[in-house]
C-alpha cells in the first residue's frame, strides 16, 4: 500500500537495457561454430577485430537504450512517458509489454496487463472483419466468451457493422484501424499499456478513442501512454515521466514536466548553427548548416504585428541537387502543429548548385497568434524526407496593442488581420 | 523493500527466465488463441480457391498416381505384395504429415514476426497450432488412405484382414507429431540468426524422404548395409514401416519405434530449450 490508500500495480527497479550493436550474430553458422569452438579452447574470438579490446563481455559497441529506470504506478494511475525520438520510450514500452527483457532489473506487475503496440495485430486479410476480431482479440489475451460477450459492442463501436462479413483485404486503411481499435477498447485489462495509436483514425474517432480511455482510467484501471501529442498526455494523464537519452530526466504533475519539456526546445533562441563536418545534420548529400530567424531590428520584442523570416542553411556536398526540397513545420506552445510549408512549392525552379546555400520562408505580420513558436526542419528528396531536425529554433511573440482591438482571452491558433467591411442598407 | 513480500505480483519480468519451465498455466490461459489460430491456418488456408479443401485429398492422390505410374509400372519397384497404390499412398501420407509439420513450425518466427514483435503471448502456441492444423489435415488424409484400402479390399481381388496393432495407431502419429514439431521449433528458432537454415529445411525435408520407406520397401533397402543403416537412422523410417505393418500385417519393429521415440524425445527437448531462448531475445535481433 502506498501513502495514499491505493494500491501499488506497478514496480519497475532499476531497469537497464542494453544493446549490442553490429554484434547481432555471426554471419554464418560456420563462423559461429569457429568462435565458439576457439573461446572452448580458450582462444581469442576469431571475429574480434585486430585492434579492439578483448575482455570477454566488453568487446563490440553496448549501446544503453535505458539505464537506471525505477518508477512505481498505483492503482487507477494514468501515466504518460514523454520524450523525444530515441529517448528510450519505445523501449520501455517493448519491456513493459514483455516483447523484450531487460539487460539488468526487474519489472513486477499485479493483474492483467495488455498492451497496444499497434491496432490491429494479427489481422488476417483473407478472414472476415468478425473473424478477425476473435483473432485480435484472443491475440490481446482475450477468452473466446468475452469476446462473443462483447461482439456487438466492439462492432457498433467501430461503426462498419456493414462490412462486417467481408474479407478485411478489402477494407480501407481507416476501417482497419477502427476495427482494431474498437478490440482494443473492448480488452478489460487491469493494466492496459498504450503507444501512439491515437495517431490514427480521423478526429471524431480520434475523441471517441480519447473518451473510451478515459473511461477505462475512471473504472479504477491503471494506463501508461507514451505519446509526443502533449495535447493528448495533458488532457488524459495525472502524472508524467521524462526520458532523455534512456533515463528519467523528470517525473511529476503533468503540467509541470510538460512545460519544462517544452522549454527545452527554446534552449537554442532565434539562431543556430552546427558545423560542417562535425555536428551538422544531413545525409552524404546535403547538411543542414544554420538555421535563424532573421528581422530588422534585433533589439526589438518580437510581437504579433513582425515580419518573420526564417532562414535555412545548407551544404550541399554534391555537385547539384535540384530535386533537394526543404519544409519548415511551426509547432505553439501547445505541441499544436500550426502549419506546414514546402520551399518547392513556392519557389520551384532555383538551381540548388554545389557548396553553400540557403533558402527563406517569409511569415508575414498579423497572422500568428501571440505564444511560443518552434521550427522543425525538414529536408526531403524526391517527395520523401531525408532528415528532420527537430531542435532548431524557437521564438516567442509577444501580444501588440493595436487600435481598438480586442481579441479577449480566447485566441485560435491563428490571429490574422482580415478585412472587413460594413454597409449599410 | 520491506513491503515486497506482501504484494503477490501476478508478471515479474527479469533478464533471465528458466527456459526448462515453460509457464503451463500461461498457456492454458491462452488456449482459445490456440483453437482460433487452427481454425484460422485451416479456413484461410483454402479461401479463394475454387476446389477449396479437395485439395486436401488431391495433394495425396495425385502424388500417389505418379508414383505409381513412375516407380510401379515403369520401374517395377517391389512394395513388399502390397498394391503399389496402396503402397505409396500409405508412406505418402504421414510423410506429407512429417514434412508439413516441420516445414510450417520451422517459419514460425520469420513469418509471425510482425505480430511477435509487437504483442506478448505464449511464443510456443504458433507452432503447436501450425502442428494441430497440419494434423487435422493428415486425419482427413488419413480416413481417405482408410477408403481406398477399404474400397481395394471390395473391389479389386485384395484380402485385407485389419490388424490388431492398429491399436498402436495414436503411438505412432504422437510419434510423427513430437518429431515433426520438435525438428520445426529446433529449425524455426535457429534460422531467425541463420537464416540459411529456412531454405535448407524445406530441401533436406525432401531429400530425407529418399531416406524412407516412402518409395522404398524395406527388402529393397536391406540389399546394401550402408543403404539401411542410413535408412534407419532416420526415425521416419520405422514410424513408416509400423503404420504400414498396422495397416498391412507384419510385426511391430519394437526397437525401431523405440529410436524413434528417444529421437523424438531429444528432438523436443532441444528444440524447446533453444525456442525459449530465442522467444527471449528475438525482438532485438530482427
Amino acid at each position: 500500500m502506498s501513502q495514499d490508500g491505493t494500491p501499488r500495480v506497478i514496480q519497475v527497479q532499476g531497469v537497464d537495457k542494453r544493446y549490442r550493436l553490429g554484434q547481432a550474430g555471426g554471419a554464418t553458422l560456420s563462423e559461429d561454430v569457429g568462435a565458439w569452438f576457439a573461446r572452448f579452447r580458450g582462444r581469442p574470438d576469431p571475429r574480434i577485430p585486430i585492434g579492439k579490446e578483448v575482455d570477454g563481455q566488453r568487446v563490440g559497441t553496448d549501446f544503453w537504450a535505458l539505464r537506471e529506470i525505477s518508477f512505481d504506478v498505483h492503482q487507477g494511475e494514468m501515466l504518460g512517458i514523454i520524450g523525444r525520438n530515441g529517448a528510450g520510450k519505445s523501449t520501455l514500452l517493448k519491456l513493459l509489454s514483455r516483447i523484450t527483457l531487460p539487460t539488468t532489473g526487474e519489472i513486477r506487475m499485479k493483474g492483467r496487463m495488455s498492451s497496444l503496440l499497434e491496432v490491429g495485430t494479427g489481422f488476417n486479410p483473407e478472414l472476415t472483419g468478425r473473424e478477425n476480431i476473435f483473432l485480435n482479440g484472443a491475440i490481446l489475451g482475450m477468452r473466446k466468451a468475452e469476446i462473443e460477450q462483447k461482439l456487438d459492442d466492439i462492432i457498433a463501436f467501430s461503426g462498419i457493422q456493414h462490412h462486417i462479413d467481408s474479407p478485411v483485404k478489402r477494407y480501407s486503411s481507416g476501417m482497419k484501424v477502427r476495427l482494431g481499435f474498437s478490440v482494443a477498447a473492448h480488452l478489460e485489462p487491469e493494466i492496459l499499456v498504450i503507444d501512439e495509436v491515437l495517431a490514427v483514425g480521423d478526429t471524431e474517432f480520434q475523441r471517441k478513442c480519447l473518451g473510451k480511455m478515459k473511461d477505462v482510467s475512471r473504472a479504477g484501471r491503471t494506463i501508461l501512454f507514451v505519446s509526443h501529442n502533449m495535447t493528448a498526455i495533458a488532457s488524459l494523464c495525472s502524472r508524467v515521466i521524462w526520458l532523455h537519452d534512456g533515463r528519467i530526466r523528470m517525473s511529476g504533475p503533468t503540467n509541470e514536466v510538460v512545460r519544462q519539456y517544452l522549454s527545452t526546445y527554446n534552449e537554442h533562441g532565434e539562431s543556430r548553427t552546427w558545423q560542417l563536418g562535425e555536428d551538422a545534420p544531413g545525409d552524404d548529400l546535403v547538411r543542414l548548416t544554420g538555421v535563424t530567424l532573421e528581422r530588422g531590428d534585433v533589439t526589438e520584442v518580437l510581437t504579433t504585428a513582425t515580419a518573420l523570416r526564417v532562414r535555412i542553411r545548407y551544404h550541399n556536398l554534391a555537385i547539384a541537387d535540384n530535386d533537394l526540397n526543404i519544409s519548415i513545420h511551426l509547432y505553439n506552445g501547445e505541441d499544436i502543429l500550426v502549419f506546414v510549408s514546402g520551399w518547392r512549392a513556392a519557389d520551384p525552379n532555383s538551381p540548388v548548385a554545389s557548396g553553400p546555400g540557403s533558402v527563406w520562408c517569409d511569415i508575414p505580420a498579423d497572422l500568428l497568434s501571440p505564444g511560443d513558436y518552434r521550427v522543425v526542419v525538414n529536408f526531403h528528396r524526391n517527395a520523401k524526407v531525408i532528415f528532420q531536425v527537430e531542435e532548431t529554433i524557437a521564438f516567442e511573440l509577444h501580444d501588440v496593442k493595436r487600435n481598438g482591438a480586442w481579441f479577449g482571452k480566447r485566441r485560435g491558433v491563428f490571429s490574422p488581420q482580415l478585412v472587413w467591411g460594413a454597409e449599410a442598407s | 523493500m520491506e513491503q515486497h513480500a506482501s504484494v503477490d505480483w501476478d508478471i515479474i519480468i527479469k533478464p533471465r527466465q528458466a527456459w526448462w519451465k515453460p509457464d503451463l498455466r500461461e498457456f492454458w490461459h491462452y488456449r482459445d488463441l490456440l483453437w482460433l489460430l487452427v481454425r484460422r491456418d485451416l479456413t484461410a488456408q483454402y479461401k479463394q480457391t475454387i476446389l477449396g479443401p479437395a485439395w486436401l485429398v488431391l495433394q495425396p492422390l495425385i502424388t500417389t498416381i505418379t508414383y505409381t505410374v513412375m516407380f510401379g509400372l515403369m520401374a517395377r519397384l517391389p512394395t513388399g505384395g502390397i498394391p503399389a497404390m496402396l503402397f505409396y499412398l500409405s508412406g505418402i501420407v504421414p510423410w506429407t504429415y512429417f514434412a508439413g509439420v516441420v516445414n510450417k513450425t520451422s517459419r514460425t518466427f520469420v513469418s509471425n514476426a510482425n505480430v511477435l514483435t509487437k504483442v506478448y503471448f505464449p511464443r510456443l502456441i504458433m507452432p503447436v497450432s501450425t502442428t494441430l492444423s497440419t494434423l487435422f489435415s493428415f486425419l482427413v488424409q488419413l480416413g481417405l488412405l482408410i477408403l481406398i484400402i477399404g474400397g481395394h479390399a471390395f473391389f479389386a481381388d485384395f484380402h485385407w484382414t485389419p490388424s490388431l496393432n492398429l491399436v498402436f495407431l495414436p503411438v505412432v502419429i504422437l510419434l510423427m507429431t513430437l518429431l515433426g514439431l520438435g525438428a520445426g521449433i529446433l529449425v524455426s528458432a535457429m534460422s531467425t540468426k541463420y537464416r540459411d537454415l529456412g531454405f535448407l529445411v524445406s530441401f533436406g525435408v525432401q531429400l530425407l524422404m529418399f531416406a524412407s520407406p516412402v518409395i522404398f520397401s524395406p527388402e529393397m533397402v536391406s540389399r546394401n548395409r550402408t543403404i539401411e543403416m542410413i535408412f534407419n537412422l532416420n526415425p521416419m523410417t520405422p514410424v513408416i514401416n509400423s503404420m504400414r505393418t498396422m495397416f498391412f500385417g507384419g510385426a511391430l519393429d519394437w526397437y525401431g519405434l523405440g529410436y524413434a521415440a528417444l529421437a523424438s524425445l531429444v528432438l523436443l527437448m532441444t528444440g524447446l530449450a533453444v525456442f525459449q531462448r530465442v522467444e527471449r531475445s528475438f525482438a532485438d535481433v530482427v
